[in-house]
């Protein structure tokens, strides 16, 4: 879709204010609504559009598949560690109160790792679905 | 049974039957998964009508003086859950379609069940 | 005044369930649907669930619809005319409504304060979020803190979700994978 001009140019207009706003959402998900499953979906619409106009091939070279089961996988394994690294320092499974000085500093560090593991798994697996049903040959017509 | 307060209630029971009808009556295997999400959809209406207090706000802590009223978190937590697993499950359901079309040819249940029956 | 947009949402939603269930054409079912996504998110914005509007205006209409549609490109564009009269499932879809109809009598009305619902748990958190917890946003507090095991699941699920669909279709080598025009198709 690359020969149309005006898609072309928009794209590249609004794809970096997309990717803004994603880490927005991310990390004001404390102060307003958002969180790690909001940024996810709307880091990986960016790719999603980056795909649509400049083509499979253009995007794998941006992210590509390997880096997508890493990040995958190391979204659940942050969420995990950070479970286990509460236990290692004397709480329960996911009590974060153990993290830092004070509870209110544990349960904001907790909060935030937490939220990035989230986002991180999102965004992989939601761009690796777009990527494996635009990657099938269609039917012969 | 006072009805401007149950209609909410009513309205997302009536789009759960239609959903039902979709998933149970329709043999094209795409449009039964757009049935059973507006299934889902419909429950989540459901659960987030029972969660809102009246004159409450959103559930984020407000500056100010004053007793503040806020709308009970809890159901919103749950249906943030189910919403993404929703997601995933028709993400599945949908890649398992194009691995039938590749395979049967089509998409239609009625036919899909005549080859197999034909093997 | 909340009421009236309420109950033409509601509308809104019904009239596109009715006509997704008699379109043939599934270009138009896939979009119609994905005005039902964002009608719903516009409704749960009016019962104060801010954050569950977002999910479902971004997981719902945007990643639901696009990955329907790339189904819809890699299959069929059409749905068969059904070949029976589906008078049985009319009936049992009618008796199953009248069914929850009933049993959704007694539930208190839209907006009470007093109902079963506010009382138990849910006091505790929105007195004592800000002083254990800390965020003010109380949705985030209880989905990451109080109940963190449920999200670890979640997490889990979309993880195992991705897996499935590598397993099930496959991801190209990059050195495979040509200029698809996908758009095209539709």
């Amino acid at each position: 879709m690359s020969d149309h001009l005006i898609l072309r140019i928009i794209a590249k207009m609004f794809i970096p204010f997309i990717l803004l706003f994603a880490l927005y959402v991310q990390f004001h998900g404390d102060y307003g609504p958002g969180g790690g499953f909001q940024a996810g979906v709307i880091f990986a619409s960016a790719l999603i559009l980056y795909t649509l106009i400049f083509g499979l091939k253009t995007a794998m070279r941006v992210v590509s598949p390997t880096a997508l089961r890493i990040l995958a996988a190391s979204g659940v394994l942050i969420y995990g560690g950070t479970g286990v690294v509460c236990m290692v320092r004397g709480g329960n499974f996911l009590n974060y109160s153990m993290l830092a000085d004070t509870p209110l500093a544990g349960q904001h560090l907790g909060i935030f790792l937490i939220e990035l593991g989230v986002g991180t798994t999102v965004f992989a697996v939601m761009v690796m679905l777009f990527y494996a049903f635009s990657g099938r040959k269609g039917p012969e017509v | 049974m006072n009805l401007i307060g149950h209609y909410n209630y009513l309205v997302s029971i009536f789009l759960m039957m239609v959903g039902f009808f979709v998933v149970i009556c329709r043999g094209n295997l795409i449009k039964k998964l757009i049935g059973l999400n507006i299934f889902s959809t419909s429950v989540f209406i459901l659960y987030i009508t029972m969660g809102k207090v009246a004159g409450g706000s959103a559930p984020i802590v407000m500056e100010g003086p004053g007793p503040h009223i806020y709308s009970n978190p809890l159901p919103h937590v749950l249906i943030l859950t189910a919403i993404v697993v929703g997601v995933a499950t028709t993400a599945v359901g949908l890649a398992l379609t194009v691995r039938i079309k590749e395979r049967y040819g089509t998409i239609e249940e009625d036919e899909i069940r005549q080859k197999d029956e034909s093997l | 005044m909340d009421i009236f947009i309420d109950i033409i949402l509601l509308t809104f939603l019904s009239i596109a369930a009715l006509a997704i269930a008699r379109i043939r054409k599934l270009f138009c079912a896939i979009m119609l649907f994905g005005i039902f996504s964002l009608v719903s998110a516009c409704l749960f914005v009016t019962m104060d669930a801010v954050d569950v509007a977002f999910t479902e205006a971004a997981v719902g209409t945007g990643i639901s619809t696009i990955l329907m549609l790339a189904t819809m490109a890699l299959t069929s564009t059409e749905e068969k005319r059904p070949p029976y009269q589906p008078l049985i499932a009319l009936l049992v879809v009618v008796v199953t409504g009248s069914v929850l109809v009933y049993g959704t009598m007694d539930l208190p009305d839209y907006g009470d304060p007093m109902a079963p619902i506010h009382q138990h748990v849910a006091p505790r958190y929105i007195q004592q979020s800000p002083d254990e917890v800390g965020p003010p946003n109380m949705v985030t507090s209880v989905l990451a803190s109080y109940r963190g095991f449920d999200t670890l699941g979640e997490t889990a699920v979309i993880f195992t979700a991705g897996i499935s669909i590598y397993a099930l279709l496959g991801l190209r080598r990059r050195e495979d994978a040509d200029y698809h025009q996908e758009d095209d198709h539709v």
